[in-house]
């Protein structure tokens, strides 16, 4: 390989640009794309690369296929999936013996493989193409897309798709208040959580006096659940820095810093390759393509408290202090890092950047609802068919996000909640399935957009047990310096497990109700301000339920251990076996097609045998016997 | 100069100053407890909480943090300010019965219930003798360890520090060293020895109005609190 050569002036930074373009337009050869973003290794997604290269090989075509490594294309239940161009083909859940049959079959032969094609698990129907498959059809990828088309260690890749044509632009032909007022035009707003103007922000702090100016990168992502910040790091790391770079430019920063989570090390790998490639290239360091814009980047990790990624605790931890929230204001556009005026946005929030300097703020806001605009990444996890991460423009509703892309809830059993925004988000019941959502309409129904997490629940959920796991994960994180968040958060957490142990008392949802209003109330940061979430959603949508376990002892979704017995229901059980073999306690007798019994004694209550059976003989029934001695005490 | 409106009346407080130290010029009084003056301001037990801003954006903030803003609204003794408080109040007294300086806050405003099942302990985690070692004594001899709730004071690495110089100025400090007084009731959580009164005017107005301040001390206007 020749050495990059150093880009000195925007034109040549353009050149570079459209000769990439061509030489990839020019490229005839077959490409086979492989998702390897954490999630595709962890499904083995390198040893298919490397079966198909082997296999390459043994065929002769290595020198005309093409194989392109690429991140994360968000579709979990596929992972790892290959795509075939150009005969445009989508291949998942690939296995390295698969290797030869596509090289032998798909490639030689032009044949399909009918196995390795999206089935739905409905319809049965399969699916060659990525666009005919449900998950992928309801989408808008505008953010996420690119990422199956680039191998993120190339920069060649990213530019080969036009990347950083953007920053050329911005660089050429723009002035700072210019990039600013596009910005503003498009709408943009934080996707970290709280959806305040990207524009504003950045205004606020280019009119600051204080020098020198700083911009940070937040990727700590901490929401249990959360992955969109990580694939977009990993699959496509130069689209974030093109972001930095361009809001560096419009805020007059001369560094970035890009705080990112230890336990991400391959995004941590990928962005530091990207940002050494741009340092080669002349894009990062003093006088930029000759424009007289100096900037550089660098990557702090961060030891992954959840508090941390509040950006006054960010700040503090990258000056080498506690974690620990502060006052705002003065905002950190005011007062940032090392006290001087410091742009603090999210990963998402910097992948919107390039695009909408590319193609217009106009074209941007025509996307989404009148207040937020553009799409927003969701990770669609818990009791969901398709689990993976979701692009939609905003506005879409949660019925949509669930059913079309989602495929409903797996076993055909009956949705119930779905928690949105992260731990302190809320949870929605299906009266809310038609909100179409956006900042303010979350807000409204007691739920956050939060980072864009989004857990499914079915009717096995019990919203006490959700409460208090939720809860369960603040108490831990809260940072314990407000009264209101330290020892709310423990003292809503007790109230809820001993209504969920049968303990409850009457006046305990009064109680939490006040608690919650003060803990939201009095609390410093959002984190404490938005920790009752949990609490006050479900109460509002499933008070019944708290009910039943207070003042009924009873779990009606038979989740809460102490409010249960499990046991086989006579008629219904067909003696498959399936409960037996789920047991970790060894405690269900029965042979085959033989009625089986759960022998109270030896269980523990895990509902192992609950969930594996699926002709709903096993039964989560109200244990009469802790009643009765709850009423003796 | 900045103006800003506080309980209705405009007034001119200094760049630099907080909420708390506008209050305070103007003869209000503000429950504080982390607060100290000559440490840094911090903002942890969320007493000394007011209200800015109004309509649906109105919220509570820390006066004892809170840096003025030019035009800014603030109410300092609202429906809403006053159950913060109290609820903060009842939170601290389960932690640590045994505080005087809590048992004395929890008189005077009112919470004759404790609610959450007693701790016992000997900290309300306010860092005030974290920043007195820190700030005035120099020493840094103690700091916070761990986060949430299993937020504790120790030295590093829980031995005898080096750096302390036993002048005993934490404890000093400290609103939990002092033991409670005593009073009528003295084995119950709430001791309740001194003022147990309401101002009628909270009912009736939302908002504490005694024009003297010092809201229901006087005595006038104030009713037994139902307990
Ligand atoms: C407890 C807590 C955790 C947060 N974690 C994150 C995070 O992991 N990533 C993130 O981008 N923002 C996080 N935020 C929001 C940040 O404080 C900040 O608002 C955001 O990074 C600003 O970027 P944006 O305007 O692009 O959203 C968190 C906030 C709180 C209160
Ligand atoms: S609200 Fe919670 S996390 Fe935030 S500063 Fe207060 S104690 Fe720390
Ligand atoms: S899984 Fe269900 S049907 Fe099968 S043996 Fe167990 S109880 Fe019977
Ligand atoms: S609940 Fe768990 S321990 Fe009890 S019978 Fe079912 S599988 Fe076995
Ligand atoms: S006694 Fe020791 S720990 Fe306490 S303030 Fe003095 S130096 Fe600090
Ligand atoms: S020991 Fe005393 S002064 Fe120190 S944090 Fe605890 S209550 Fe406050
Ligand atoms: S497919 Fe990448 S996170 Fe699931
Ligand atoms: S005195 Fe202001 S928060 Fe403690």
């Amino acid at each position: 390989m020749k050495a990059p050569v150093k880009l000195k002036t925007v034109k040549a930074l353009e050149q570079a640009v459209e000769a990439q373009k061509k030489l990839r337009q020019a490229d005839k050869k077959p490409v086979l794309t492989v998702s390897a973003g954490t999630c595709g290794q962890a499904r083995g997604a390198l040893k298919v690369v490397e079966a198909l290269q082997t296999a390459l090989k043994k065929a002769k075509l290595d020198k005309k296929v093409k194989i392109r490594v690429t991140g994360c294309h968000g579709f979990c239940e596929a992972e790892p999936n290959v795509l075939v161009h150009p005969h445009d083909l989508f291949y998942q859940k690939v296995d390295p013996a698969n290797a030869d049959t596509i090289v032998l079959e798909t490639l030689k032969k032009n044949r399909t493989i009918k196995a390795l094609l999206y089935k739905d698990p409905v319809t049965g129907k399969t699916a060659p193409r990525e666009k005919a498959i449900p998950f992928y059809k309801k989408q808008r990828r505008v953010v996420l897309g690119d990422n199956a088309l680039i191998d993120p260690t190339q920069i060649d890749d990213y530019l080969a798709i036009g990347g950083y044509g953007a920053l050329a632009k911005v660089l050429g032909k723009m002035t700072p208040e210019a990039v600013i007022a596009e910005v503003k035009t498009a709408g943009l707003r934080g996707r970290g959580g709280a959806g305040f103007p990207t524009g504003v922000k950045w205004e606020m702090a280019r009119s600051q006096k204080g020098t020198p100016k700083y911009i940070i990168c937040n990727a700590d992502e901490g929401d249990p659940g959360a992955y969109m910040d990580r694939s977009l790091l990993e699959g496509n790391p130069h689209r974030v820095l093109e972001g930095m770079l361009i809001g560096g430019f419009a805020i007059g920063a001369c560094e970035g810093i890009i705080f990112v989570r230890d336990e991400y090390p391959l995004a941590v790998k990928h962005v530091s390759l990207a940002v050494e490639e741009l340092r080669k290239r002349g894009l990062l360091g003093s006088d930029i393509l000759g424009t007289g814009f100096s900037f550089d980047i660098r990557i702090v990790k961060g030891a992954g408290a959840f508090v941390c990624g509040e950006e006054t605790a960010l700040i503090a931890s990258i000056e080498g202090l506690v974690g620990e929230p502060r006052q705002r204001p003065p905002f950190p556009a005011e007062k940032g890092l090392n006290g001087k005026p410091t742009v603090i946005n999210n990963v998402e929030t910097w992948g919107n950047v390039p695009l909408i300097l590319g193609k217009g703020g106009a074209w941007y806001a025509k996307i989404g609802t009148e207040k937020s605009k553009g799409t927003k990444i969701f990770s669609l996890v818990g009791k969901i068919n398709n689990t993976g991460l979701v692009e939609v423009p905003m506005g879409t509703t949660l019925r949509e996000i669930i059913f079309d892309i989602g495929g409903g809830i797996p076993g055909g059993r009956k949705f119930k909640a779905v928690q949105t925004g992260g731990p302190s988000g809320g949870c929605l019941p299906t009266s809310k399935l038609d909100l179409p959502i956006d900042y303010e309409s979350l807000t409204a129904a007691s739920a956050i957009m939060g980072s864009g997490g989004m857990i499914v629940m079915d009717d096995k959920t019990c919203m006490v047990d959700i409460a208090k796991y939720f809860l369960n994960f603040l108490r831990d994180e809260s940072c314990g310096k407000c009264v209101s968040c330290r020892e709310g958060t423990q003292r809503m957490y007790e109230i809820v497990t001993r209504i969920s142990e049968g303990k409850g008392k009457v006046g305990d949802i009064e109680l939490l109700e006040e608690l919650a209003a003060a803990v939201k109330d009095a609390s410093m940061c959002n984190l404490g301000i938005t920790a009752a979430n949990p609490i006050l959603s479900t109460l509002r949508y499933f008070k019944r339920e708290y009910e039943a376990h207070i003042k009924e002892k009873r779990c009606p979704a038979g989740v809460c251990k102490s409010l249960i017995r499990f046991t086989v229901l006579p008629d219904k059980c067909t003696g498959c076996l399936a409960c037996k073999r789920a047991c970790p306690n060894d405690c269900i007798h029965g042979t085959l097609r033989e009625v089986h019994n759960i022998d109270q004694e030896k269980c523990i209550k895990c509902g192992a045998c609950y969930e594996a059976c699926r002709f709903e003989a096993v039964e989560a029934q109200r244990d009469e016997a802790i009643v009765i001695l709850e009423g003796v005490k | 100069m900045i103006a800003l409106k506080l309980n209705g009346l405009e007034v001119q407080t200094e760049k630099g100053w907080t909420l708390l130290d506008t209050a305070r010029f103007f003869g209000l009084e503000i429950p504080t407890l982390c607060h100290m003056d000559g440490l840094t301001p911090w903002g942890g037990c969320r007493l000394c909480v007011v209200e800015i801003g109004e309509g649906p954006r109105a919220k509570l903030v820390s006066s004892c943090t809170y840096p003025v803003e030019e035009g800014l609204v603030v109410h300092t003794d609202t429906k809403r300010v006053i159950a913060a408080r109290r609820m903060m109040i009842e939170l601290m007294l389960s932690t640590a019965p045994m505080s005087k300086e809590i048992q004395d806050l929890a008189s005077r405003f009112g919470v004759t219930r404790q609610r959450f099942p007693p701790r016992n302990e000997e900290c309300v985690y306010c860092g005030r003798c974290i920043r007195m070692c820190d700030e005035q004594m120099d020493a840094r001899a103690i700091g916070f360890q761990y986060r949430g709730y299993k937020k504790k004071i120790g030295t590093p690495f829980d031995i005898r520090s080096e750096e302390c110089r036993l002048c005993g100025a934490c404890m000093y400090v400290c609103p939990a060293c002092a033991a409670r007084c005593g009073g009528p009731n003295a084995d119950t959580d709430i001791c309740n020895a001194c003022l147990q009164v309401e101002p009628t005017c909270l009912e009736k107005y939302g908002e504490l109005t005694c024009w003297m301040y010092d809201a229901g001390r006087c005595g006038t206007c104030v009713q037994e609190k139902k307990s």
